[in-house]
């Protein structure tokens, strides 16, 4: 069984991010750069399928600017064994990428295609989800545990009450979870291995997808600011405010 | 035309969230009708009829509704989608599991999280962990959206819109319930709670939540934590805010043991009063808060839990 797992190049999650200044989005420029984390943990979970013997390949693909192939290669590097890169300039919003995943999934036939739940960037949690939609396939989301036997895969969600336990046919769409695995790091001699590793680019046109965004974004903001609060010195001080000032106890 | 709100529920009632819900569909159109779909939903139908600005209620019975599982859920929501203008669903674990299955079908873009409706096509969203803020303008036909309950006051009870009975669509036969581990807890749910006490890795121990429970108690607030301190097996993963957990806007949030990840902050900045507790002085945690102790928090949680009790 293939295992296709899709990885996302994001502004790297420790960096603060800037809003420019013409409100048009967010700075990218010399912004440190890195895989989702949410991609991560699907990669490893797709590479630990492989090293029990529950799946013979793992493909990462990646969908964006040149750039990607370095996420591609980070992927490759944890154990992935070839990448696709659907190399596009464009904006793409998550429903074009379900599509191009839809392509690459119609023509390499994996028995599971893995993706985090979200991408840290537009925080949008919508790409597994209507991936499985348009292959009429069932969906994992939020998982915290997977286990793959006989065609199907009994998924442990994370839900808003705690956990929940499903069972789905394959082929099947998982999205991760933060408690699924701990993605391991990368060793040298695998980094080194994994420049050889090959990497199809493709175009959206070759693939047949209009990825035109359908989302205009207007404008893009910095929150409201809290303002600045007070330091109390002791509990007796803070349940006084608490009582008296915020009237919230 | 009207707006659908797909209703979650536990076949009793239907959830806080949907009030919130039901709120933000009135911005977005004249009439907002609830779809209840369940396994013996009467009940959870009857209170979505409850919800003011509610004009009415659509129930589908079938046994393949149960557990809400998408594959089954999402065909119902598409075939009823053409009659709306919106299909709004609450950005909660069930939302955002159903919705984006829904656009997909539909072949339309899908809001998320939208905190803010600026007008029935244009929508402000958090993006970047809340660090930054979209407006973004959907010119899709059916415009689905899912909401931050929180950024929406709910609607009031009160209402007694009219059920309508319609039919199911049966199960797609890809997927089963196999049962659910749900935390259980007398204590108020963390998204709807008034008060919320959180605690991080500075707890140190799952035992020491213990401490946190019982000022949790006196003050009848819900329990949350920082992804540290679910990571490191304290608290069950039902307890996690932050940006990929639960999001929270208590009256009072309490962040004890907790630095303040940009992740964490994301779920609780929108927090009337925010108090914080920690022995760094220069944990982040203190540039959001209202109030910040600085402290042992060992020493500092049992003194603030018993100065609450003689009132």
């Amino acid at each position: 069984m293939k295992v296709l797992v899709a990885v996302k190049r994001v502004i790297d999650y420790n960096v603060k991010i800037r809003v420019k200044a013409d409100n048009t989005g967010v700075e990218t420029a010399n912004v440190k750069m890195s895989m989702n984390p949410f991609d991560e943990i699907a990669v490893e979970e797709a590479i630990r399928m492989k090293e029990k013997g529950a799946a013979t390949e793992v493909i990462a693909f990646s969908a964006g600017p040149a750039q990607c192939q370095e996420t591609i290669r980070t992927a490759l590097a944890m154990g992935a064994d070839r990448g696709i890169l659907v190399q596009s300039d464009a904006e793409l919003q998550p429903l074009a990428v379900a599509k191009l995943l839809k392509a690459v999934v119609d023509k390499e036939q994996p028995g599971l295609v893995i993706v985090g739940k979200q991408a840290i960037d537009d925080d949008s949690n919508q790409t597994g989800q209507m991936l499985a939609a348009l292959l009429g396939w069932s969906v994992g989301t939020f998982a915290n545990k997977l286990n793959v036997a006989d065609g199907t895969v009994e998924v442990k969600r994370e839900v808003d009450g705690g956990l929940e336990n499903i069972k789905i046919k394959m082929p099947a769409v998982i999205t991760t979870d933060l408690r699924l695995n701990e993605p391991r790091y990368a060793s040298l001699p695998n980094i080194m291995k994994a420049k050889k590793k090959p990497i199809e680019t493709l175009a959206p046109d070759a693939l047949g997808v209009d990825v035109a965004p359908r989302l205009k974004t207007l404008k893009v903001e910095e929150p409201p600011k809290r303002k600045s609060g007070i330091k109390v010195k002791t509990v007796a001080e803070l349940v006084e405010k608490l009582r008296n000032e915020a009237g919230v106890i | 035309m009207a707006v659908l709100v797909v209703a979650a529920h536990d076949g009793k009632t239907v959830r806080a969230n949907v009030a919130n819900a039901v709120a933000a569909a009135g911005q977005m159109g004249p009439e907002v009708h609830v779809l209840v779909a369940g396994s013996n939903a009467g009940e959870a139908a009857q209170s979505a009829a409850a919800i003011q600005g509610v004009a009415k209620v659509l129930q589908a019975e079938d046994a393949a509704y149960a557990n809400w599982l998408a594959e089954d859920i999402a065909p119902l929501v598409v075939k009823l989608a053409p009659n709306y203008s919106h299909v709004v669903m609450a950005a909660d674990s069930v939302g955002k599991n159903i919705a984006p299955r829904v656009a997909a079908l539909l072949d339309v873009a899908q809001v998320s999280e939208a905190i803010q409706v600026v007008s029935p096509d244009t929508f402000v969203r958090p993006i970047y962990a809340g660090n930054a803020m979209a407006t973004v303008q959907t010119a899709d036909k059916i415009k689905i959206v899912t909401v931050r309950p929180t950024n929406f006051k709910a609607a009031v009870g009160g209402g007694s819109a009219a059920i309508e009975q319609i039919a199911g669509t049966g199960s797609a036969g890809l997927s089963s319930f196999a049962g659910a581990e749900l935390s259980k807890s007398e204590r108020p749910e963390l998204t709807s709670a008034k008060i919320v006490v959180s605690g991080g890795r500075g707890l140190q121990s799952g035992e020491n939540f213990k401490m946190l429970e019982t000022l949790a108690d006196k003050l009848g607030a819900g329990l949350g934590a920082s992804r540290a301190a679910v990571d490191a097996g304290y608290v069950p993963n039902d307890y996690q805010v932050g940006q990929t957990g639960k999001v929270v806007a208590p009256d009072l949030y309490i962040a004890i043991g907790i630095s303040g990840a940009i992740q964490h902050l994301a779920g609780m900045k929108d927090s009337k009063t925010i108090v914080a507790i920690n022995k760094d002085e220069e944990a982040p945690i203190f540039q959001v808060a209202d109030y910040g102790l600085v402290g042992d928090l060992f020493q500092l949680v049992p003194e603030l839990t018993a100065a609450i009790e003689k009132k």
